[in-house]
């Protein structure tokens, strides 16, 4: 397959409509409009395709919703202030268990913030969003390769775990430029079982969160919960980077973790020896594989585009077994490889 | 053999309603069934019931259904319609779902013209939550969120949905009825058809408001409720029909 050369937020639109998304909305919100125009341009020429510019963020959740329980492959996109209107859609979705894609391409925040790349949403991504006992699969590429490939993987996990799944990148992902090569993708396995169409001549279903009975209610739960289980078995995603020989280790993810590949190149090219953790799957995070690195590493340092939150994550993998620094640069501030370069070069020979 | 001429609408399920007694949602669940019966249609059918007193309404119809989170029906049935444009795609919304936290999901969907049917029960309460003022809610109605009555400058005005809807050119077939009698009642199950049929000959977005007692809530008598519809709601909200392009459209789409 050849390469093309394209830009994030078109590569994530080009990817979904190969791997069988027929049905897309969306509401204009910088810096994902690329990606709405690209699903604008597309899908209405696709067979079967559908394209709604909705009245919305809630509408265009609720939309796929539908048209997830209809059989649709289904997908939306937006960006951090949308993506808060679509939490109560994603709950319901979680809840009852439809498939579906959401896109976060994160900006500056809270409120209106501004429409820099940031990685603010971290949180709100991972730790569901919306209300309720449930778990949001999520994706964070770092490549335009990794937007294309793991864009038709989350449509593979959506319908093999039934839940939502979020593709979390920033407005520089979204931007970005960089040759990439479409993977073929695999054939849907979905039972038929799970959609609505009509009773035909047979017996009636209904899809519903709606559960009054408490013991009903708490089975629902935690049948849910040995779900989300089963994908932290086996869904847990991350690279290494130059950890062989690494003294100190940055977490990073996304755009940030890109920056510290470039600031570890300089490093190295002056000799301090410097690898990179990068957790491809935000949730399920890949703690134990975190953990397992500080047998041999304890100088570790997380680098976020947001004030720490990651973070959080990392201290419940590490903290006891290493030392864990921080640098942030919120608010759509991106650093450039040396500044990263020389805050890692600070605390490389700290060891108290 | 004696001929059967009344009976149990197979669109409805064994289950027994829990709605309370006089209550319209009964009423109206019964003729949309009736409805789905006579038009053959059960097998195609997918409602989408709100968050309201008739969020269990799968309980009760048998044919497929998907609830939808508070006020997002008609975005949803926009989502179902769209990808099964053969299928009958209702949303079932109460005033408060309709025309306070869904009047954009409602509107807009109307204003896209979608192929899909609104049924909506104008209450003037929010029922299910236990009687607050509805945008439906009457000028000095008392609700527990009005005790002193709906104050207009300070509590707003009732809104009217088949007045909004009908100019918006998307929309097709629009009709206000109520169940407060057997030939109101007879209108209503007609208007419900017809707003059925009009999907299936893909003429775009019908709604039907069903002026609906809540005896409950109002604090009356069932019959009291039913009184009140007719001398004091319905002058609020006048029966009849706001819009009927039925024709129109067919000869539009004849054309074609
Ligand atoms: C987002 C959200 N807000 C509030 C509620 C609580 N709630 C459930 S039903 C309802 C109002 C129902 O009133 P109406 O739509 O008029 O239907 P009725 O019960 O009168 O039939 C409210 C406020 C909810 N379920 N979801
Ligand atoms: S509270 Fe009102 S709307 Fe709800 S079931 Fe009772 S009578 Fe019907």
């Amino acid at each position: 397959m050849n390469k093309v050369l394209m830009s994030g937020n078109n590569i994530i639109g080009e990817a979904a409509i190969r791997a069988g998304c027929r049905f897309y909305a969306g509401y204009p919100i910088t810096p994902q409009n690329e990606l709405t125009e690209y699903m604008a341009n597309h899908m209405r020429n696709t067979p079967d395709g559908v394209f709604i510019q909705s009245e919305s963020e809630i509408a265009a959740i609720n939309m796929i919703a539908g048209a997830s329980a209809a059989g649709a492959r289904v997908m939306t996109s937006s960006s951090s202030p949308g993506i808060s209107l679509k939490q109560e859609g994603i709950s319901s979705m979680a809840a009852c268990e439809l498939p579906g894609i959401i896109v976060n391409i994160m900006r500056g925040g809270p409120g209106l913030g501004n429409i820099r790349p940031s990685q603010g949403d971290y949180f709100q991504a991972t730790r569901g969003g919306g209300h309720g006992d449930y778990r949001t699969i999520v994706f964070a590429p770092a490549t335009c390769q990794e937007l294309a490939d793991l864009t038709m993987d989350a449509f593979d996990l959506a319908d093999k775990y039934r839940s939502p799944v979020m593709i979390l990148a920033d407005g520089m992902m979204g931007q970005m430029m960089e040759p990439v090569v479409f993977k073929k993708p695999k054939a849907r396995i979905y039972s038929e079982k799970f959609i609505l169409q009509g009773a035909g001549t047979g017996k009636s279903k209904f899809i519903r969160g709606l559960i009054l009975d408490a013991i009903d209610m708490e089975e629902h739960n935690w049948k849910l919960a040995r779900k989300y289980k089963i994908i932290a078995e086996n869904e847990i995603r991350y690279e290494e980077h130059q950890i062989e020989d690494a003294q100190m280790v940055i977490v990073a993810y996304g755009t940030a973790a890109r920056i510290a590949k470039g600031a570890i190149k300089r490093l190295r090219d002056n000799g301090l020896k410097v690898g990179l953790f990068r957790p491809i799957t935000l949730w399920p995070f890949p703690e134990l594989n975190l953990r397992a690195l500080s047998a041999k590493v304890k100088n570790f340092l997380v680098f976020e585009m947001s004030t720490g939150q990651m973070l959080d994550d990392v201290r419940l993998s590490l903290q006891g077994y290493a030392k864990i620094d921080f640098h942030g640069r919120p608010g759509g501030a991106v650093p450039t490889p040396s500044e990263l370069a020389n805050v890692i070069a600070r605390n490389y020979d700290k060891n108290d | 053999m004696a001929k059967k001429v009344f009976g149990r609408p197979k669109s409805l399920k064994e289950n027994i309603f829990h709605y309370c007694p006089g209550c319209g949602h009964s009423i109206a669940h019964r003729l949309i069934a009736e409805v789905i019966d006579e038009l053959g249609i059960r097998g195609i059918t997918i409602g989408v019931p709100p968050a309201g007193c008739a969020v269990l309404a799968y309980n009760y119809f048998d044919f497929d259904m998907i609830e939808a989170p508070h006020g997002r029906g008609p975005a949803m049935a926009t989502g179902i319609k769209r990808t099964l444009s053969d299928r009958v795609v209702f949303s079932y919304q109460g005033d408060g779902d309709l025309a306070a936290i869904g009047i954009a999901e409602s509107f807009h969907a109307a204003n896209r013209g979608e192929n899909i049917s609104v049924i909506f029960i104008n209450n003037a309460v929010y029922g299910m939550t236990g009687g607050q003022m509805a945008p439906t809610t009457m000028l000095e109605q008392k609700t527990t969120t009005t005790p002193a009555g709906r104050h207009k400058t300070l509590d707003g005005y009732p809104v009217k949905v088949c007045e909004l809807f009908s100019p918006l050119k998307g929309v097709t077939y629009v009709e206000r009825c109520t169940v407060t009698s057997p030939a109101n009642i007879n209108k209503t199950r007609k208007a419900i058809k017809k707003a059925f049929q009009c999907q299936l000959d893909s003429l775009g977005f019908s709604l039907v408001e069903i002026l609906s007692p809540c005896p409950t809530n109002w604090k009356m008598m069932p019959i009291d409720s039913c009184k009140w519809i007719d001398e004091v709601m319905s002058k609020e909200f006048p029966l009849g029909m706001f819009k009927d392009n039925i024709t129109q459209e067919k000869k539009i789409a004849e054309a074609v």
